[in-house]
């Protein structure tokens, strides 16, 4: 039993005679150190530490009901949707890599787009609780599925919340067939190189006797295609949908139809941030460099500046729309959200989300781990503010004056928000220890010595090598 | 260039010959020698490679997989399971009218027929992909090869099977050492180890299939039979309350009634309402025609009556108490036949009606007007009677009723 070593393992090169080989070293030797450094302890025991808070808050709310949240009359939404948006728009990035990177043939999303996957399916876990406890009763959310049941009622399919339980339950399907099927042949590697009984059996059931055939690998690359079509449209409808919630209503504020457009450009905006907030630390404590460069950094960055145009061309389109529009509920609720009650939460949304991914215009910062990481932060702080700018303004501020209001939120409310991140986080680092945390096999395909020098096949131009290695 | 292991004979007799297995280091290398053994017309033969070689479909003459067409198939599956679902329960079993709008139209029912098409095709997508791929497979007699081990790192294989019409131990051979490769082995079939799942596992996967259907089996039977004992709730929602409800049957009390009566000797603190004049409407037995004393006319009295009688009063009497509010308007326009129109409050009968029969309506109805009482507080009825004499003046107003200097701004 070796000891908890205070050394990084994966700060030396990786071995191997040939480029892939290095790369399976490189990514395989993460899972296979006996002791991961005392780094991964610390970082796991935290995350445990906020998961049992997440799970004491839950428990508390079940226990006693959902009076102990703010969430009230006329802020009935509050907390628990507005972090089962924000959670469920960082999914997107995830399926925007791994899906339509792949159909526009963007190399460059190997290196990431493993562990943006795995976000995306952590992250739509954290989602998929918050609707589960708002609803107060969750043992009962099974009214909503269309099941024979003792009221001799069915679901309103004309719902948008009815169509959100399907957008949400076939995206986190749909998401899981796709990291997994990705990881097959990972885990195959992983199996070929156990050393111990139990790692091969275990590795080996996941790698359902991959062996790397060509006719395998012919339907396997069909079928991964096929995902990838169909998660494309998916991860476009799937926010849409969660925008559907708001904009089918009849609130100012929320009756718009910019919405569907705008949620997803925004959960793209976000996702990519938690993606870069992730990939920093990642590749630095992982020994990753070579696989996730600091090219791939400023590509990500660039997709932030493009989606945080996106939102704030989206936010301005907003107040445009609210004046042109003539109707004074609108434009009240607009001047309202810029100047009125909740207007430090507007400002810190537009700083984090307008101002601050400008920075990413200069290479210096785009190019820099450190600061690509704070802007990520700052992103994913801005993007969490956008949606409770959007519930909190138009519920306290509705056509009647008299229900107005203010919401206040609990520590319970803080709690389960904070906690939700110890459960991302808890599920990451067990990733990150023990799956494969790049697709090797798509690293290796898109590497310069995976390309024949065959004689009737000119080599192809391949740009830039997607990988350092 | 060839390495050639000799196949090692176990110790209960050697074993038929699998294949033969060549290595190779490069893509260029196994393409080149896929053309070599598509051309020399082999059959059952494949290539092992740790990512999908770029061209190797065709070097190796694969045909396209029909997996596009089983996902088209479960797509549209998917698409037509959602049209019938949310017909059948939304417009036909259970037509759920929202707003007004038609029971069926496609419109609204759009996401989810995407989201299903998407879901069925995508696991179907899935789950071809094993089934056509024959995975999972837990064992194959390549595993046999320690070498065998890098195809899912850096190497690249070629396997021709022994079980080729084509296949000839010494030309096979002699074909694939004119490909180059980096070692030639010759693998044996596997008699230790079967492909088969263990009987253990299939066992336990058929009983858990069954001990799954229980349930489903539980609820349905007690779906479509009929039990005397209650429901079993496990978390009771305070649907079971050990309390008494009005109206109910209770065995505590001799007249087994839950609702109790007030004694009749007593009185609640303050509800005395002795002073029959305020209270009832009445003097010495018949309806008063004055005000109460206890009841002060003055101009706040009268602008409480006129705001009271704005809420109360107008729905049915109309602001004018003509009996033309819009609950009677509206009562006309869909002409069921049941309505009692309200009275004309203007009329000469209700003038001449004492203000105490008045009282009395208000306080208990009368025929089809509801009593309203228990909702306006006693004094507020006598400030709306107040306000109805007034509006009972001003109908019949003459021009000499009004104070000179209003005569002249008309
Ligand atoms: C829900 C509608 C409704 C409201 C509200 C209502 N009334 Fe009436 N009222 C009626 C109808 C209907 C009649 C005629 C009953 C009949 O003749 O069967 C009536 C009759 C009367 C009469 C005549 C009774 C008689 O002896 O013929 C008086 C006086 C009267 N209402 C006063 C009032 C006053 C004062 C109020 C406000 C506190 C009021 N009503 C509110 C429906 C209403």
């Amino acid at each position: 039993m070796a000891a908890i070593s205070d050394v990084n393992p994966f700060v030396s090169a990786p071995v191997g005679d040939n480029a892939f080989a290095r790369i399976t070293d490189n990514v395989s030797r993460i899972a296979e150190v006996e002791r991961p450094p005392r780094a991964w302890y610390i970082a796991f025991a935290c995350a445990l530490g906020i998961l049992s808070i997440f799970l004491g808050s839950i428990g508390w709310v079940v226990w006693t009901g959902i009076g102990v949240w703010g969430t009230t009359m006329p802020a009935a939404w509050a907390f628990p949707i507005v972090n089962f948006v924000f959670w469920i728009g960082i999914g997107h990035a995830g399926t925007l890599i791994s899906a339509i990177l792949f159909l526009f043939r963007q190399t460059w999303r190997t290196a990431i787009n493993r562990f943006a996957e795995a976000m995306t399916i952590f992250a739509v876990m954290c989602a998929g609780v918050f609707p589960g406890i708002h609803i107060g009763r969750p043992w009962l959310p099974y009214y909503m599925l269309p099941i024979p049941n003792q009221m001799d009622m069915w679901p309103q399919f004309r719902s948008p919340l009815e169509w959100d339980i399907f957008a949400v339950s076939t995206y986190a399907t749909i998401s899981i067939v796709f990291w997994y099927m990705g990881m097959i042949p990972d885990f195959a590697t992983f199996r070929d190189r156990a050393t111990t009984f139990w790692r091969r059996l275990c590795y080996g059931v996941v790698a359902m006797g991959w062996r790397g055939s060509s006719r395998q690998w012919h339907r396997y690359e069909r079928a991964y295609l096929i995902l990838a079509a169909l998660a494309t449209p998916l991860v476009l409808s799937v926010h849409s949908v969660v925008s559907f919630d708001f904009a089918t209503s009849q609130l100012p504020g929320w009756h718009t139809t910019i919405f569907p457009p705008y949620f997803v450009a925004g959960a793209i905006f976000g996702g990519f941030g938690m993606v870069v907030m992730l990939a920093v630390p990642a590749r630095q404590f992982f020994g990753l460099k070579r696989i996730i460069q600091i090219r791939h950094l400023e590509v990500m960055n660039k997709v932030l500046i493009a989606t945080s145009l996106l939102v704030g061309y989206s936010y301005m389109m907003e107040f445009f729309v609210a004046w042109y529009s003539g109707n004074k509920y609108e434009a009240f609720t607009f001047v309202n959200r810029a100047f009125g009650q909740y207007a430090w939460s507007y400002w810190a949304m537009i700083s984090c989300n307008v101002l601050f991914p400008q920075l990413h215009w200069f290479k210096a910062v785009r190019t820099n781990p450190i600061a690509t990481l704070i802007i990520g932060m700052f992103i994913n702080v801005g993007m969490w503010f956008e949606r409770f700018v959007i519930i909190c303004t138009s519920l306290t501020r509705d056509f009647l004056p008299s229900s107005w209001g203010y919401f206040i939120p609990t520590k319970i409310d803080f709690m389960t928000l904070g906690g939700s991140f110890g459960l991302f986080f808890t599920l990451f680092l067990l990733f990150c220890r023990y799956l494969p945390m790049v697709a090797m096999a798509e690293v290796k395909a898109f590497h310069p010595s995976a390309h024949a020098h065959e004689p009737d096949h000119p080599v192809e131009h391949t740009g830039q090598a997607p990988v350092g290695i | 260039m060839s390495d050639s292991h000799e196949p090692q004979a176990s110790e209960s007799g050697p074993a038929p010959l699998h294949g033969l297995l060549a290595e190779y280091t490069t893509t260029g290398d196994i393409l080149r020698a896929s053309k070599k053994v598509r051309d020399a017309g082999f059959s059952r033969w494949d290539t092992f490679t740790p990512f999908p070689v770029h061209g190797i479909d065709r070097a190796m003459g694969i045909r396209m997989t029909i997996l596009p067409w089983i996902v088209l198939g479960a797509g549209l599956t998917g698409l037509g399971t959602a049209i019938l679902l949310q017909w059948w329960t939304n417009a036909y079993d259970y037509p759920w009218l929202i707003s007004g709008k038609p029971l069926w139209s496609i419109p609204a029912n759009v996401p989810i027929m995407f989201e299903l098409t998407v879901l069925i095709g995508g696991v179907t997508a899935f789950i071809a992909m094993l089934v056509l791929n024959n995975l999972p497979m837990p064992a194959h007699p390549l595993d046999q090869v320690k070498r065998f081990a890098r195809a899912t790192d850096d190497r690249f294989f070629l396997l021709i099977e022994a079980a080729d019409p084509k296949f000839d131990a010494d030309a096979t051979r002699a074909l694939l050492d004119s490909t180059r490769p980096h070692a030639i082995e010759s693998i044996l079939e596997d008699r230790k180890t079967s492909d088969k799942l263990p009987t253990g596992i299939i066992y336990a996967l058929v009983i858990a299939t069954v001990a799954s259907a229980v349930p489903f089996a539980l609820a349905a039977k007690a779906r479509y039979t009929k039990s005397r004992s209650t429901r079993i709730h496990l978390i009771q929602d305070m649907d079971a309350q050990p309390k008494y409800k009005a109206q109910r049957e209770n065995p505590v009390f001799a007249d087994g009634r839950s609702t109790r009566v007030p004694d009749p000797e007593t009185v609640a603190v303050g509800e005395l309402h002795e002073d029959d004049h305020f209270y009832r409407g009445t003097q010495n037995g018949a309806f008063a025609r004055t005000f109460p004393p206890t009841f002060r006319v003055d101009e706040t009295a009268m602008l409480r009556g006129e705001q009271r009688f704005g809420i109360y009063c107008t729905p049915c009497h109309g602001f004018g108490a003509e009996g033309n509010g819009m609950v009677a308007k509206r009562a006309e326009e869909l002409a069921q036949g049941t309505w009692t129109p309200p009275s004309n409050l203007t009329d000469q009968r209700i003038r001449d009606m004492p203000v105490g029969e008045i009282f009395n309506t208000i306080t208990h109805g009368i025929r089809n007007m509801p009593a309203y009482g228990p909702q306006i507080p006693t004094s507020d009825r006598w400030a709306i009677i107040l306000y109805l004499r007034a509006l009972e003046r001003s109908h019949a107003a003459k021009i000499a009723d009004l104070a000179p200097a209003e005569r002249t701004g008309l």
